[in-house]
């Protein structure tokens, strides 16, 4: 069988990527041109964002096309991710994507971001079949999302107000320690004790599949009121794992439940929060007990880029849902539109 | 200035439910107080009241959301993450503060550029009790005496 190859666009925020795929999940090439710039500014800049990505996703094109040594005539499909994100950044794929689609004659298959993460797994992990359920963790995401086959899926659980990576920057703002809150948590807990300080869990009802963050902000507060300041000092450690298990035991504990009750044989964790090393193992260890088997990708794949956004593309592709030319991009978070 | 005592959670609640049948299209309403002060859980029940149904979630990540649906079109932004007040032309505020309720968490930023008049709601927790310092604007303040 003659291979297909599928050519992907990923512009959602500050990375540029170009990638190529065959419809067997195996990667080509996978370019990601990030960009330093906005390090001086302290945050992103939207506007100066969508120029650099006009300057990068040409000559990466070429790149990519040169590094595969294939031509734009053995391309099968484009493929781009068109929301959520800056809407400025995600025009600049889209519009690349819908002219090489329009000239070449061959259909544009649009991705979600956030679901493309969810398929970087299917690229490292070629065992993975439906059904699945993928927690997507990052911070502007909380979501269980439960995949009956690859192309359709629904929501079963969500964050009511904060999601699960805002959560740790904004505890650990709270605590005085530095942004991006996740990792510095993740570290400093290494050396903690989890059950130091049992901060409430929101939701803990066994029907209720949603999260809820906020309260843990006010716990820590209420918290905080009664001690001596020097307790920040020593048994900072022991605080941070205290938070971190409050954010992370939630997602474990629901996943792992629903994943049972509806015997979905594999749990896949997508997004930033997929990086925190006490979810991997938590979750990894729950769900062994009932033969539940988890993934996440690696550190290379979680981060954004193309090779994910070619990947989730793959099984629209393959059953010919196709994307119109008149097609929008949305800034829109959440799963909700593919 | 007129402080209100927020012992409860439904003492909040009780606030949105007052102050969203008196909204009009072009109030914006901005919101100070610290990290856990309780500014997103007043933007969820009085987007509620105002008749969403869709859940009103935090903003911070995208710093903007719109809901439709209700009564009046809410838009519901969190300027935390922005370093830049030419960032909020790029957003697009001035095309949606006459459409709709906007309510502004973090608002620092927008100050100057804002219209001279907001509703001003201070939420302030000590650890211990809430309360808010409620700062109305002119066409709100008859029903803050």
């Amino acid at each position: 069988m003659i291979p297909q190859y599928i050519l992907a666009f990923e512009s959602s925020c500050d990375d540029t990527s170009v990638a190529i795929l065959d419809t067997e999940y195996n990667v080509i090439v996978n370019l990601i041109s990030s960009q330093p710039e906005h390090i001086e500014f302290g945050g992103i800049l939207p506007e100066m964002a969508s120029r650099l990505h006009l300057r990068h996703i040409l000559t990466l094109t070429k790149k990519a096309l040169d590094i595969s040594e294939l031509n734009l005539s053995d391309i099968s499909a484009i493929a781009v991710s068109i929301n959520p994100g800056l809407i400025g950044s995600l025009i600049v794929g889209l519009a690349f994507a819908k002219s090489l689609a329009w000239s070449l004659s061959l259909p544009l298959v649009t991705v979600n971001h956030m679901l493309a993460h969810i398929f970087a797994n299917c690229i490292e992990h070629k065992e993975i079949k439906p059904p699945f359920l993928a927690m997507v963790v990052s911070g502007g995401h909380t979501e269980l999302v439960q995949f009956d086959t690859l192309v359709s899926f629904q929501i079963v659980g969500k964050t009511l107000d904060d999601a699960a990576g805002e959560s740790f920057d904004k505890t650990a703002k709270l605590l005085g320690l530095g942004f991006p809150g996740g990792p510095i948590i993740d570290d400093l807990a290494k050396n903690g004790n989890p059950d130091f300080i049992r901060f409430p869990r929101a939701l803990p009802q066994k029907d209720n599949f949603n999260f809820s963050y906020s309260g843990l902000k006010t716990a820590i507060r209420t918290w905080l009121v009664n001690q001596k300041p020097e307790i920040l000092n020593d048994k900072l450690p022991d605080i941070a794992a205290s938070v971190q298990q409050a954010i992370i035991e939630p997602l474990v504990n629901k996943s792992v439940l629903w994943a049972r009750q509806h015997k979905i044989p594999y749990i896949l964790l997508a997004g930033g929060v997929a990086a925190n090393s006490a979810l991997r193992k938590q979750v990894t260890q729950s769900a062994a007990k009932y033969g539940i088997k988890v993934f996440y990708p690696s550190t290379a794949f979680c981060m954004d880029n193309a090779a994910m956004v070619g990947a989730a593309a793959i099984p629209k592709f393959l059953v010919g849902d196709y994307a119109p030319l008149t097609v929008n991009v949305s800034s829109k978070k959440g799963t909700r539109t593919v | 200035m007129i402080t209100i005592n927020l012992p409860s959670e439904q003492d909040t609640i009780d606030l949105a439910n007052y102050l969203a049948p008196i909204l009009k299209a072009g109030d914006i309403i901005t919101l100070y107080g610290d990290l856990g002060s309780g500014k997103t859980f007043f933007v969820k029940h009085l987007g509620k009241e105002l008749g969403i149904n869709e859940e009103i979630d935090s903003p911070s990540f995208i710093i903007m959301k719109e809901y439709l649906g209700g009564r009046l079109p809410l838009y519901h932004l969190d300027l935390y993450r922005l370093k830049d007040k030419e960032e909020l032309y790029d957003l697009g505020i001035f095309d949606i503060l006459e459409k709709g309720v906007t309510v502004i968490e973090w608002p620092h930023i927008a100050e100057s550029i804002l219209p001279y008049q907001t509703f001003k709601l201070d939420f302030h927790f000590d650890g211990k009790s809430r309360w808010v310092n409620v700062f109305p604007d002119d066409d709100h303040k008859q029903y803050f005496e």
